[in-house]
């Protein structure tokens, strides 16, 4: 364990920063969102940021490959290069979380090289929650707010930061900050994670019959009624999808520039109409099978395909974000808290 | 009010008026509230205070296509959607129950939360004053204080189209000019409104929200969304693209934006999108006279009729200043 | 950097075949004119020309053609439209295999086949059928049931009529939807026509075509008998990744591109009808 008095944490961050590109949430104009550090920033308290985290790994819009093309000829050029070394700094538990989510998506083979480089080239500095919001659930999924995984984990407890160290990753991370780390006890940390549990346990979303949704039961959940009045209101926007850590749908297009043609991808929803529109069909008539999807896959398919686990983290961000108010939790007590 | 309006549409739904109701429903929390189709084995849950903060004028394109008579609750800013959607014949009206609403302003729980007031459980509302119940104590605010923006811009008064009305019209003085930001950023040097724009719409993640949610944007098939135009896009493939998604969609809404500022409210990013459709608004009443979208079924709207002494908008503005 | 499976590789267009005034098949070659790689039949390939996008195409001719990669395509989309105005030497981009393709070494070997097609329907099935053709010996009697609008629109009409009506062992019942002067054949849509030649039930079926014509077809099927686990069909859904990971061809806990598309029907009975 090593620690750190909190006034000189803009003398850590600068430190990190001037070997790694190092990039950690800031309070904005509207909220907190991470950002590559500059000198003067300084560590957001928010509990979430607006975005999540799994743009470092999964960005909104990335390019794939370009193409000159010139009469019938065609010339593929792979436009990948080496990603930088960069540290994630601030991560809660929850953000954590999704990235072992997107892994067993992005990761299963055939690897996604994209997304692998940037998994590669990171090193996660994860923080304990203090000040949960009353949207927050993650616990439901058994993530531990207090005690958040990553290469090196943090705390802050009175006017001192803690740190452990819990990957090779995060040794190295923490040798080369040594001179300005100091030996830390980790009994205040230990209180502190008590403590901070002790939150948890009072947070309004408890009743969550989760265990409810089990891959054996996908046509029961699929043909329940219920989907019809959840959706009723869904305005088939793409703000849950874009918002949720865990949601990794993309699509892939081509953009034609002066002197060819650039392949992207970018990031897309089930909850969008054209979707899954084939030129002549399109299997999801309405927003209701559209917004069954979402929760669906989260809940039943995604579950199915990873030995049980859910890919949602309850990390609050579609509670606060969607425009009628409609999420996920809201869909567990009902189509889950049948059976109860 | 909460209760008068339950009352009423259990009336309306017994005595056979209409067969659905269309208004809000609570949550978990006491601001997370959802858009809903009553029936009368449901109407009781019918809630209606500072929280209750959707729009439900536009659902009516889709509900009317439906079998039966809906009836929907419109508050001041909702109404003038009504009558915009129902000018440009996007529902059908004798499909349709009207009940007028008054509004005492409306809060915003990511703005309470920006202020610090958290773990909101309940809330109790009053014509000045609200009370919010937290899980850390109540907290009392003025009015005044809390109101989101696009409350502060308004007078409460409905426009006349509707079947009825439930409690008294509560007319009152704006909080503030709403056309106050649009003229800073007028006054602004052109580099400095880039800057200014650039900042805020960088933030966009082209969810659609801002589009889906307004009323004025109801087209079948969206240009955005529509592969043959050429212009289909879901991510901007530069910073310029991010821009075009809402310059063109506001140029779109032009004239037909009633300013309800539901496009503001529903940004996950935070982006003050209603300043673009103001700035319109305030051009539009400088060159053709005050109009206001929605206030009148018959008027023609000043960008779509053409009067020889109309001004070229050039001469009043300035070119590309 | 490591190979990266959603960047494509270079082919050429060396020869297009006009099959019917709205499909036509694409040969397929490397630039160095080798076949861009090996796949099961029932597999599928995602071509694109850049700028105008990139789209997912069942691989038409058999794997035991050595030499080239052949796709029927229909004319319906922006892709498919570029490609009938384009003309041999075009050069395209190509990868895959994508998907799990037919059990031809395992559940079909030594069956006899019944192999049930409308319209373009017959591309994928055009590969198992030549497959079957080639390892003759390790089928049982093959029956082709293929009906299309009319006699223009049948696919692979000459290699139909001058191969496959030749061989021991394999029956071509051809139909089209409406009475034509020059055509002798039968006229009547497939599904009525497929309960009138009243199968064997110890067949294996496979079936592909426009969703209507699948579901009537299925239903004449177990009609006479036939139970669902002896039925394949393979599916088509948007896709943009091929790899199980864009999550477009998501239905229920499998991914068409990946775990499909080839299903047997007591397989799509556990998932959604969302296909």
């Amino acid at each position: 364990m090593k620690k750190i008095q909190l006034s000189l944490l803009p003398k850590l961050l600068s430190a990190i920063a001037a070997k790694k590109a190092l990039y950690l949430p800031v309070d904005g104009k509207a909220g907190a969102d991470y950002k590559r550090y500059e000198e003067g920033d300084t560590l957001s308290r928010a509990c979430r940021t607006n975005r999540s985290a799994k743009d470092f790994f999964f960005p909104q819009v990335e390019d794939m490959a370009a193409f000159r093309v010139e009469g019938k000829k065609i010339e593929i050029i792979d436009t990948r290069k080496e990603n930088e070394d960069f540290v994630i700094f601030g991560v809660r538990a929850c953000d954590v979380r999704s990235f072992d989510i997107l892994d067993r998506v992005f990761l299963a083979d055939p690897v996604d090289t994209f997304y692998e480089n940037r998994r590669q080239h990171a090193t996660v500095v994860s923080l304990a929650c203090d000040a949960p919001e009353e949207t927050c659930f993650c616990r439901q999924f058994d993530i531990l707010a207090e005690d958040p995984a990553g290469d090196v984990a943090a705390w802050i407890v009175g006017d001192e930061m803690y740190f452990k160290a819990k990957t090779e990753k995060g040794k190295k991370l923490l040798s080369s900050l040594d001179v300005l780390l100091a030996d830390g006890d980790s009994a205040p940390v230990e209180k502190e994670k008590k403590h901070l549990e002790a939150i948890q346990h009072k947070l309004p979303i408890s009743e969550f019959n989760k265990e409810h949704f089990k891959p054996e039961d996908l046509m029961e959940h699929f043909n329940d009624p219920a989907w019809a009045e959840l959706s009723e209101a869904c305005l088939g926007c793409g703000t849950c999808t874009f918002v949720c850590p865990t949601c990794q749908c993309f699509d892939i297009r081509d953009f034609k520039t002066n002197d060819g043609v650039l392949r992207y991808r970018c990031w897309d929803s089930c909850m969008y109409s054209d979707f899954t529109k084939m030129a002549a069909e399109n299997p999801r008539h309405t927003q209701l099978e559209r917004f069954r999807q979402r929760f669906m896959h989260k809940l039943v398919y995604y579950p199915a395909n990873n030995d049980g686990i859910y890919g949602c983290v309850g990390c609050g961000r579609c509670l606060a974000k969607c425009p009628i108010s409609m999420n996920i939790v809201k869909v567990v007590k009902k189509i889950g808290g049948k059976k109860a | 009010m909460q209760k008068m309006m339950q009352d009423r549409a259990r009336e309306l739904l017994s005595s056979g008026k209409v067969d659905r109701v269309l208004g809000w429903i609570e949550g978990d929390f006491v601001y997370d509230v959802t858009p809903h189709v009553f029936r009368e084995n449901d109407i009781d849950q019918l809630i209606y205070h500072s929280f209750a903060s959707q729009n439900l004028s536009k659902y009516l394109v889709g509900e009317t296509k439906k079998d039966g008579v809906i009836a929907v609750f419109l508050r001041p800013c909702d109404s003038y959607s009504f009558v915009q959607l129902l000018k440009e014949h996007r529902f059908d009206r004798e499909k349709v129950y009207a009940i007028a609403i008054p509004c005492l302003g409306k809060v915003d729980a990511e703005d309470l939360r920006a202020m610090g007031i958290r773990g909101i459980t309940g809330v109790t509302d009053g014509k000045e004053r609200i009370i919010l119940h937290t899980l850390y104590g109540d907290v009392e605010k003025e009015k005044s204080e809390v109101i989101a923006e696009r409350c502060r811009k308004c007078r409460g008064v409905h426009a006349p189209y509707f079947d009825e009305r439930l409690g008294e019209e509560l007319t009152k003085e704006p909080l503030t000019d709403r056309f106050e930001m649009v003229e800073k950023l007028e006054k602004m040097t052109a580099e400095e409104r880039f800057a200014f724009w650039q900042d805020e719409l960088s933030r966009c993640i082209r969810c659609n929200a801002c589009r889906n949610v307004c009323p004025a944007c109801t087209c079948e098939k969206c240009v955005f969304d529509n592969a043959a135009s050429g212009i289909e896009n879901k991510a901007p493939a530069s910073s310029f693209e991010e821009q075009n998604f809402h310059i063109i969609r506001a140029f779109h809404v032009a004239g037909r934006c009633t300013d309800c500022g539901q496009c503001s409210r529903v940004c996950p990013q935070g982006i003050p999108l209603h300043l673009l459709n103001r700035k319109f608004i305030k051009d539009i009443n400088s060159c053709y006279g005050e109009y206001r979208a929605g206030a009148d079924l018959e008027e023609k709207a000043p960008l779509n009729r053409f009067d020889v002494d109309d001004c070229e908008p050039g001469d009043v503005v300035g070119k590309g200043e | 950097m490591k190979k990266e499976a959603l960047i494509p590789e270079i082919a050429v267009i060396t020869d297009i075949r006009i099959d019917t005034p709205d499909v036509r098949t694409f040969r397929v070659v490397t630039p160095d004119g080798k076949k861009p790689f090996e796949h099961i039949p029932g597999q599928c390939a995602m071509l694109s020309i850049p700028g105008v996008g990139e789209a997912l195409f069942s691989i038409t001719s058999s794997p035991t053609n050595t030499e080239y990669m052949e796709f029927s395509i229909k004319k319906c989309g922006c892709v498919t439209n570029f490609l009938h105005a384009v003309e041999p030497g075009q050069y395209v981009t190509v990868r895959g295999p994508y998907g799990n393709g037919f059990p031809v070494d395992t559940a079909f070997r030594n069956k006899d086949m019944l192999f049930i097609a409308g319209g373009i329907g017959l591309a994928p099935l055009r590969s198992v059928i030549n497959y079957c053709r080639h390892h003759r010996k390790d089928y049982g009697k093959i029956d082709i049931v293929y009906g299309s609008r009319s006699m223009q629109d049948l696919v692979d009409y000459k290699e139909i009529i001058d191969e496959w009506c030749h061989e021991d062992g394999i029956h071509v019942h051809l139909t089209i939807d409406r009475e034509q002067p020059e055509w002798k054949g039968h006229v009547g849509f497939v599904p009525n026509f497929v309960k009138e030649l009243q199968f064997d039930t110890n067949k294996t079926a496979v079936l592909c075509g426009p969703p209507i014509m699948i579901k009537f077809t299925l239903a004449g099927l177990q009609e006479l008998g036939f139970k669902k686990y002896q039925i394949y069909t393979t599916l088509e859904m948007k896709m943009k990744c091929g790899i199980g990971k864009c999550g477009r061809c998501n239905l229920g806990d499998k991914f068409i591109c990946k775990d499909g598309p080839v299903f047997r029907f007591d397989q799509l009975e556990e998932l959604p009808d969302e296909y």
